[in-house]
């Protein structure tokens, strides 16, 4: 057996090396080289949410039901997923206006308000302080177990004295938490050095409970299996494998889940540790998943070991709470027993700190300043140093607490209102839960709101949770719960209205949580929001969106810098606030604080910094005494915030505007390079037009005034002039149709005769058209058709024209007497594609290309050939306007290939047959 | 960061979570039999779903980071 002596010195030797951990953190704090700048460290901070209730209790609630303890673990497991939307606003809003508590946080959104801080202070405390008491027990009830009762140390250890071992260790925690809580007043109210040993104690408590896990399932049994193996030859413990053994037992898991993802962020000591200590905002994605996986861990074995107390000491035998401590001492493994205590041991200690740090700031800024200041006439107002003051308080509150919760211990004892804490305490700070996120997300929220919400939820929180368990305590006549106060049925705690088929819990949570939204709702809509709870309301909602500077538009206040310091020096020491006036001032471009003119972001500095260590609320009553505060009515604010939004909207606008006149810029740019382009085109065309024009012209006139001028001119040679002359004259009228055609076609003024149009028909008709000339040439035309051809929707008379147009060049470049020109059609499911081949002199591969412009003819400029020049870009024109094209192939000295293929399944449906305009 | 799409992913990971440990799905493998190497069915089921989103949140927060 141990001496008492020995476990005692062990748990102040392990308290010792928390010292000297929160010490050395402190001091790399100091020296700018944090320890816990960590996201690993932040992590392991977030796993204060496993208290002996956790270490000594979740056994205990294995072994009388199972796996129904697990959604306290679940529920925090999911919330962490949503960390990154929830998590991360609270320590953005709080980072921003130096919130240090969960109060401050509700207080500071609804209007800076006194008594909303005082009142989530007070629910904070009332769930607090009995839920200490049982981290005191648990601590108390393992030292009992270690400590032999023939030992001398006993008597005292647990004689029920005033003073035991408990009071001991409950003062030596008052003494840490005031140590490392209130070293000095921090604007940030960050505490490196007790972070970093609350991280150390979670290594520890993992590590003493999976010790203990594996010792029992593996060198007590044969592994996880074979301890289930035996257990389930058991009915009473085989009754433990399944849920649904009780009524509501799905109910009680969904509320246990839900009550618990509130826990995790709204607990104070979580709202602490994940909020307040965060130093880097990073940190939270990967404790998203780190803090999960710790309390996966911590919970592998909880089970196993439930089983196994359980079928070593009979059920019934001893209590399932104090398993990890009792199964290794019956097997005489001391060493072991006392590693598993000192494991319960830090989970009971890092809560106790933590909490107490919350809670005192809480008590302290929300609580006990608004009263000193209020009763600021006994001189306390003028005093010039307030530091010592305000840690004086919270170093009374932190002692305060820890013996309420000593004090409470002694008190409840084993009572079910201590026991039963644990929950209920959860279920006190989900009363936060509509407050908190309509902070967040809600801006219509306000302070009438909040008070109503939280008052409304508390009140019931207590009539149906807490009293019941005073009741079942015997502190109160237990007939309350059966037969309802003065024998009122309808208004029993457990059965408000009547309402059966939930569990307690649940029912507590129904009702309470149903008041506080209903509450909170009503309450909002009562009266509009004043202006501060307008501002405050943006500010928390669109935090991300804001910087620090925005806000200081919501309240004027204009002052002397110099009073500002002063203030802030009473509060903060003057040296302090002297260095951060001036970081301030210099990062605003002046040089000294002399220079400095009070506006109202100044007055919003000194608010902040005032905040971190006294609380929104006070921060704001102190800064209004100090500084002339311009009384901004709603409608003010509600325009300031609607001009920050339509500045907003315009400049986004704006930007929008410039941008599509880049755009527009940019287009008229390219449009006047083509008009350019096509203005020299025309320029072009108009001359070669008068050129081509002046050709026939020239040599009509040349013949007529020789037959007007000599009238003895033969008939001969009169016949052969007018024949000239007429013939001149069809060119002439051709080259005006042509011109017209291209023009139309250019301009899209075209009628386009649309129709299913069989391309062999379209070859057939102008080959037959251009035969007689052929033959009278001397030239010979073969036609090679495929079997099957497409139909296709197009302009017969159009393409009969691009054919023919072809068949005449060809025909024009072919030798006369052995001309042959090869017409060849083939046809695929998507194309139809003819091929006019002629065997003249080819094209040279240079002016294949200018040969489709216009009034450019192909052929030697000595032996012109008879044309206008427009026939093959009218072709192309006509090709491309149904979807296809057309091109040549040539070589020099072996002929030409004219090519043009059509789309088979071209529709121009919004257009065929009408006039394009 | 991205915040985006890995936000996207873990409220999914929440979702899926709230269903999974949640009547009725959960009352499926509420039984003690069959059991998987001696364990019950239930504590088999928890444990491997939890496992799973741990190390969904996991790969989502480390892998993310990294793409």
């Amino acid at each position: 057996m141990l001496s008492g002596l020995s476990i005692v010195l062990a748990s102040l030797a392990y308290l010792g090396l928390l010292f000297a951990i929160a010490h050395f953190g402190d001091r790399r704090a100091d020296q700018g080289r944090s320890i816990i700048d960590n996201a690993y460290v932040y992590g392991l901070s977030l796993a204060v949410y496993c208290t002996a209730w956790t270490y000594f209790g979740s056994v205990g609630r294995a072994a009388s039901s199972g796996i129904s303890f697990l959604p306290v673990y679940l529920g925090p497991t999911l919330g962490m997923a949503l960390a990154w939307l929830i998590l991360l606003k609270m320590v953005r809003i709080s980072k921003a206006y130096r919130i240090t508590s969960i109060a401050d946080f509700i207080a500071s959104r609804y209007g800076k308000s006194h008594v909303l801080g005082g009142l989530v202070s007070v629910i904070a405390l009332i769930g607090t302080v009995p839920y200490i008491a049982l981290q005191l027990k648990a601590v108390s009830s393992g030292i009992d177990l270690l400590v032999p009762a023939d030992d001398a140390l006993a008597h005292v250890a647990n004689g029920g004295g005033w003073f035991d071992t408990t009071l001991l260790i409950a003062l030596a925690l008052a003494a840490f938490t005031i140590l490392f809580g209130t070293r000095h007043l921090d604007a940030a109210e960050r505490h490196e050095g007790m972070v970093a040993a609350i991280a150390f104690e979670s290594l520890v408590k993992l590590g003493g409970f999976l010790a203990i896990g594996i010792y029992v399932t593996y060198f007590l049994y044969d592994g996880v299996g074979d301890i289930f193996r035996r257990a389930a030859e058991d009915p009473a413990l085989r009754r433990l494998f399944t849920l649904a053994h009780g009524n509501g037992a799905y109910g009680n898991w969904f509320t246990l889940t839900v009550l618990s993802m509130f826990s995790v962020f709204l607990l104070p000591r979580q709202f602490q540790v994940a909020v307040v200590e965060n130093v880097n905002e990073h940190h939270i994605r990967r404790a998203i998943w780190v803090f999960p996986a710790y309390l996966l861990l911590i919970n592998l074995f909880v089970v196993p070991i439930a089983l196994g107390g359980l079928m070593h000491f009979g059920v019934g035998g001893v209590d399932p709470d104090t398993f990890v401590l009792t199964l290794p001492l019956s097997h005489d493994h001391q060493a072991l027993a006392l590693l598993v205590f000192i494991g319960g041991l830090s989970a009971a200690t890092g809560m106790v700190i933590v909490e107490t740090i919350a809670v005192s700031t809480m008590v302290c800024n929300d609580l006990v300043m608004p009263l000193v200041l209020r009763i600021g006439g006994l001189g306390l107002a003028r005093e010039r140093d307030l530091t010592g003051l305000l840690l004086t308080i919270r170093r009374g509150a932190i002692l305060l607490i820890l013996l309420l919760g000593y004090v409470y211990y002694q008190v409840a004892g084993e009572a079910y209102a201590l026991v039963g804490i644990g929950l209920i305490s959860f279920a006190a700070v989900a009363q936060f839960a509509p407050a908190l996120l309509g902070a967040m997300y809600w801006r219509g929220g306000t302070h009438l709101g909040a008070l109503w919400g939280l008052s409304a939820g508390f009140l019931v929180w207590g009539y149906t949770l807490l009293l019941p368990s005073f009741a079942k305590s015997g502190w109160l006549d237990a007939s309350l719960l059966t037969e309802g106060p003065w024998g009122i049925g309808w208004l029993r705690p457990e059965h408000l209205f009547g309402m059966t088929g939930l569990d307690n819990l649940s029912h507590a949570l129904f009702w309470s949580l149903f008041a506080n939204c209903g509450a909170f709702l009503a309450g909002s809509a009562f009266r509009p929001p004043n202006a501060v709870e307008a501002g405050q309301a943006t500010m928390f909602v669109d935090v991300a969106r804001r910087t620090a500077g925005v806000g200081t538009s919501f309240w004027r206040g204009t002052g002397q810098v110099r009073d500002l310091v002063t203030l802030v020096g009473r509060f903060l020491g003057p040296q302090r606030a002297e260095d951060a006036f001036l970081r301030y001032a210099r990062l605003r471009g002046w040089n000294n604080l002399d220079e400095m003119e009070a506006d109202p972001s100044v007055v919003q500095f000194a608010e902040i910094q005032l905040a971190g260590a006294i609380g929104s609320a006070s921060a704001r009553a102190m800064v209004a005494s100090t500084v002339k505060e311009e009384v901004i009515g709603i409608d003010e604010v509600m325009e300031i915030l609607d001009e920050a939004s339509q500045v907003r909207a315009y400049s986004h606008q704006l930007e929008e505007k410039s941008r599509a006149l880049e755009a527009a810029t940019a287009e008229l740019r390219a449009a006047n390079e083509r008009m350019k382009e096509l203005d020299r085109l025309k320029d072009d065309f108009m001359s070669s037009v008068s050129h081509e024009l002046r050709t026939p012209l020239t040599s009509i006139r040349a013949f007529s005034e020789m037959l007007c001028e000599d009238p003895k001119i033969d008939l001969e040679d009169r016949k052969r002039f007018l024949g000239i002359i007429v013939s001149e004259t069809v060119r002439l009228t051709r080259l005006v149709n042509q011109v017209l055609d291209m023009a139309k076609i250019e301009s899209g003024h075209v009628e386009w005769q649309n129709a299913e149009v069989d391309l062999r028909e379209v070859v057939t008709q102008a080959v037959d058209s251009v035969s007689q000339m052929l033959k009278d040439r001397g030239q010979e035309v073969r036609v090679q058709f495929p079997e099957i051809v497409p139909l296709l929707w197009a302009d017969r008379d159009r393409l009969v024209q691009v054919v023919l147009n072809l068949l005449s060049n060809g025909s024009k470049f072919a030798p006369k007497e052995a001309g042959v020109l090869e017409v060849r059609m083939t046809a695929d499911g998507e194309r139809v594609r003819v091929d006019v081949k002629d065997n003249g002199p080819g094209i040279a591969a240079a002016e294949q290309g200018l040969i489709f412009e216009k009034f450019r003819q192909g052929g030697d400029i000595r032996d012109k050939p008879q044309g206008t020049g427009l026939g093959l870009p009218i072709s192309r024109q006509i090709v491309e306007h149904f979807g296809g094209r057309l091109w040549v192939t040539s070589e020099v000295g072996a002929g030409a290939t004219f090519s043009f293929e059509l789309p088979v399944g071209w529709r121009d449906d919004a257009t065929a047959g009408d006039n394009q305009t | 960061m991205q915040k985006g799409l890995s936000g996207q992913r873990l409220v999914t990971l929440f979702l899926a979570g709230m269903v999974l440990f949640n009547f009725p799905l959960l009352s499926l493998f509420d039984r003690s039999a069959p059991d998987i190497g001696g364990v019950p069915m239930l504590y088999v089921y928890v444990f491997l779903v939890w496992t799973m989103l741990v190390g969904g949140m996991a790969l989502i927060i480390e892998g993310g980071g990294r793409s």
